[in-house]
């Protein structure tokens, strides 16, 4: 049976934009960047976790057509597009200060929560992201 | 569908934003459309078109929603949950839950159970009071 997560996919409405945000801002670090012919292979990992790596992936040809890559990017900048990811924080509150000096959009956070402390923000694009500092 | 539209849609989904965050707030239409960068007439149109529903609708479910969520979660008196989450008359408050979830505060913190282990945003996004129809859940089955 499985032993880890490998790859989780979001996607990105701009690969470059993607980059300067998930790694210029968010601090992690690129895994691949890749031309592959038919599409750029983008991922990218918390620092020193390099086996779990998030696809930044632009929807288009030859992957969709024209009108469903439209489709996609809407419900992307709507932020209904699905797919977020969790990370997980040594100090929220430090992170979250750090963040919104940066000027994150940040949508909800610090929250006192049963399970630490959280805090959820937006990418450029309209993508969901949390964080959260474990309690125990 | 075009980049104006993506555009346009990132710039409601701002304005929603800020009423998620700052519900207590007296947000009013000319301030959210600032946000969005937007006259107040087309905020509303472009909102609702986007959204499904106005944006007074939306926050006023969004209030409601916070106040269904600290009526379970906290002990704090209704009256202190209404101003909370942005009300300023509590016969208003009382009368806007009652009309939108059925039962009066009292009755509903008597009644639900809490949502304590899903990160924030996500409860806020499946419980604030639906224009749109009932989920399915297990239970309802």
């Amino acid at each position: 049976m499985f032993t880890d997560i490998n790859v989780s996919q979001i996607f990105v409405l701009d690969q470059d934009e993607a980059l300067d945000f998930y790694v210029g801002t968010l601090g992690l670090e690129v895994q691949t960047d890749q031309d592959l012919g038919f599409m750029r292979w983008l991922t990218v990992n918390v620092p020193g976790q390099p086996g779990r790596a998030i696809l930044l992936e632009k929807p288009g040809p030859p992957a969709m057509d024209e009108e469903t890559a439209a489709q996609v990017r809407e419900l992307v900048s709507k932020g209904v597009m699905g797919g977020w990811v969790g990370f997980v924080t040594d100090d929220c509150r430090r992170t979250c200060d750090e963040l919104s000096a940066k000027g994150v959009e940040f949508t909800d956070g610090p929250n006192e929560q049963p399970y630490g402390i959280d805090a959820g923000l937006r990418d450029p694009f309209g993508n969901k992201l949390r964080f959260v500092q474990l309690r125990g | 569908m075009s980049r104006e539209t993506e555009q346009q849609n990132r710039r409601m989904l701002r304005a929603r934003d800020a009423m998620d965050r700052r519900f207590a707030e007296a947000l009013d239409v000319p301030a959210l459309a600032r946000i969005a960068h937007v006259s107040p007439a087309h905020f509303i149109r472009t909102f609702r078109a986007t959204f499904g529903e106005t944006p007074h609708r939306y926050l006023q479910r969004r209030r409601v929603e916070r106040a269904m969520a600290l009526l379970v979660s906290t002990d704090r008196s209704v009256t202190d949950i209404c101003m909370a989450v942005g009300f300023t008359s509590l016969g208003t408050f009382s009368r806007t839950f009652r009309e939108i979830v059925g039962e009066s505060p009292k009755a509903y913190r008597g009644a639900h159970p809490r949502v304590d282990h899903v990160p924030t945003h996500f409860a806020m996004a499946w419980t604030r009071p639906s224009s749109f129809g009932e989920g399915r859940g297990r239970r309802s089955e």
